[in-house]
């Protein structure tokens, strides 16, 4: 078997260590990285410099979705393809098939969102070279680590373990993945 | 605003606090003892990782016995006819749509923990919801049974959906019948998605600490290649936050809607506005007895009492009460309305109610839903497991006597006193919804045993160290 080297990981004790690292590492310029913390660390991302999460488009789309399908299928179904005469009712209103329209718009709005997410982590990823780290299994327990790629141009194997010991990291490894 | 906020970019202007002097507000903590972040993975995994305890097996198999009072109950009523439940004129909606709205009610609890409670920013609600969140999912599948095997021929249940018939008729969208199929199964499939979204990183979590193949590969599969970075906590907290705000109108809706199917009917004692606000009142109410009912044996037995502490329970009982009362209130508005109303048959529905036929239903439910909740107001019963534990149950009781007597005494005396009746349940009424118990039972215990219990990632985040800014006000 073959292995290259994957990036750095440098685990920090804290999550205010973390975060205070997350704003150096960003201001040196690293493009190639991410954290790794067991609960979602308030803030970090902004840090990180990320922007706002995208997920609020795939619910609004499958909000919308869900609300007109609804809104055609009680159309055509009632008023259209078979219209039935029932007391004397209207064969379509926007009133009595509003509680359909509602539901199906929370329902879409949901998958939106769940499926979204997925999307936005490119998830399912069952295989990532990270995995086949051990120490990376605790980051899901109680570590908190910053991995910088090999693959980033400010990337240097001996400088950048420096910088991150000078973060306060308490342990930095060197990640291989499997070729 | 309260001064020890807890949000860091708000910092109070020193001159002013200088002045002001805030008296730092003691709450207690959520997590006791100072528990650390490997401690909570650890307590919490270990649940779902160690040996299968004796306990665990006797509940299983005494839970499956009575799960098969259902099965058998429901193969009797195929095979036979919906006629050997104890339906009759007038009263043809008997138990099957009291144990229907009795178990929906019992889901939304589990709704208002995960979705409503966090948009009120409650933190409290972390150590509790996910098992609030599995007790909504199993009691939607009990409540299902109810209404799709009260069709009688189940084999003609499609005829529910939107698939025209073989006479190419599709459904009429004007029955709030149909508004209910839509809603709870919208509501079943939102909580499922919300319960699972939940838990992909407490499933991560036991993937990585797998010793065994078959549960790395289990929960592996489950967990979708969850990594923690923080951009998928970034896209994971917001859909989270959306999903909770998508639930919230629908839990609210879903009780509305069953409540439709009363109110939208012209009998007395169902045809009224207070309906909507009364159930889902309700709902919480009976939700909460249910979480209490299941939440304080689980904490003895794998002593959870530094997760969920006093503080939890006080805070149940609190919401029980409350709502409680506000079930109390509609009682009252209801008789208040049918004086008002001047409406004869109105308001000698209410009369029958409390004094007729049925009454022994309607004094249980009085003292179960408005009396005994009414004990929370002592500290010293909140701080009572075992009291709180037995009035969890007077309020389910409490719960399904309210649906009863809606149900049952406004058809048994309607318009006409010639076709006035009586309704009894059959034995075989009675031992489906006695399993329908077994049932949910067998679901919840499986969960317990093989799904984290508690948000592991949820729990670390309400402990002190987690705030990036932990300790830098410490000097104000």
């Amino acid at each position: 078997m073959n292995f290259n080297d994957y990036g750095l990981m440098a685990t920090f004790s804290s999550a205010k260590d973390i975060y205070h690292a997350c704003l150096k590492v960003r201001e040196a310029g690293y493009t190639k990285w991410e954290s790794f913390t067991p609960f979602p660390v308030h803030g970090l991302d902004k840090a990180m410099g990320m922007s706002r999460s995208k997920v609020p488009r795939f619910t609004l789309a499958g909000g919308l979705t869900g609300f007109t399908m609804a809104t055609l299928m009680v159309w055509f179904m009632n008023a259209y393809d078979y219209p039935l005469n029932v007391g004397g009712k209207p064969f379509f209103t926007y009133i009595f098939p509003f509680p359909v329209m509602y539901e199906m718009n929370i329902l879409l709005a949901a998958f939106g969102t769940l499926f979204g997410m997925f999307f936005l982590n490119r998830l399912p990823r069952h295989h990532h070279p990270l995995f086949e780290n051990k120490s990376f299994l605790k980051c899901s327990d109680d570590r908190l680590t910053i991995v910088i790629e090999v693959i980033d141009p400010n990337y240097d194997e001996e400088e950048t373990r420096k910088f991150l010991e000078n973060l306060g990291a308490t342990d930095v490894e060197v990640v291989q993945e499997d070729n | 605003m309260s001064v020890t906020t807890e949000d860091a970019s708000i910092k109070p202007d020193p001159l002013i606090m200088a002045k002001v002097k805030p008296a730092p507000i003691d709450r207690p903590p959520l997590v006791e003892n100072n528990r650390d972040y490997a401690w909570i993975t650890d307590k919490i995994c270990r649940i779902v990782e160690e040996k299968t305890p004796t306990w665990w097996w006797v509940c299983f198999g005494v839970a499956s016995m009575t799960a098969s009072f259902t099965v058998m109950g429901l193969i009797y009523l195929v095979s036979t006819g919906v006629g050997v439940w104890g339906l009759a004129n007038p009263v043809n909606w008997g138990w099957a749509i009291v144990n229907f709205v009795f178990w929906i009610g019992i889901g939304h609890a589990g709704t208002l923990i995960s979705a409503i409670l966090c948009l009120l920013k409650q933190k409290w609600r972390t150590s509790i919801n996910r098992a609030a969140e599995a007790m909504t999912v199993f009691a939607v599948v009990c409540a299902a049974i109810f209404p799709v095997f009260h069709v009688g021929r189940i084999w003609f249940a499609w005829f529910l959906f939107p698939i025209p018939n073989s006479n190419w008729i599709w459904p009429q969208f004007r029955s709030p019948l149909e508004w209910d199929v839509f809603a709870v199964s919208t509501y079943g499939t939102v909580s499922v998605l919300f319960w699972y979204m939940g838990m992909i990183p407490d499933l991560a979590t036991i993937r990585d600490r797998a010793t065994t193949k078959f549960r790395r590969l289990f929960y592996g599969v489950f967990a979708m290649g969850w990594r923690n970075a923080t951009n998928h906590w970034r896209n994971y907290e917001l859909a989270y936050l959306l999903l909770a705000g998508l639930s919230t109108p629908l839990v609210l809706s879903v009780h509305t809607i069953v409540s439709f199917d009363f109110a939208a009917a012209q009998l007395p004692g169902w045809h009224t506005t207070i309906f909507p606000p009364y159930f889902v009142a309700g709902a919480i109410f009976s939700g909460f007895g249910m979480v209490l009912t299941l939440m304080l044996p689980l904490r003895a037995i794998y002593g959870l009492h530094d997760i969920i502490t006093q503080r939890h329970i006080d805070n149940m009982c609190k919401i029980t009460l409350a709502t409680g009362t506000m079930v109390g209130y509609a009682y009252s508005m209801e008789f208040f309305i049918a004086w008002y109303g001047a409406n004869s048959f109105e308001s000698f529905a209410f009369v029958n109610r409390a004094f007729g036929q049925y009454w022994w239903a309607y004094l249980t439910m009085v003292s179960c839903n408005v009396i005994s909740p009414q004990l929370f107001w002592f500290r010293k019963i909140r701080e009572n497991p075992a009291a709180v534990w037995i009035i969890s149950i007077f309020v389910n009781v409490g719960m399904w006597f309210e649906r009863f007597v809606i149900a049952c005494t406004s058809l048994a005396n309607d318009f006409i006193p010639s076709s006035w009746g009586y309704y009894s349940p059959s034995i075989i009424d009675i031992l489906t919804y006695f399993g329908t118990f077994g049932v949910f039972s067998v679901l919840f215990l499986l969960f317990v045993r093989f799904l984290p219990m508690m948000p592991m990632a949820e729990i670390k985040m309400v402990l002190p160290e987690a705030d990036p800014h932990h300790g830098d006000n410490d000097h104000h």
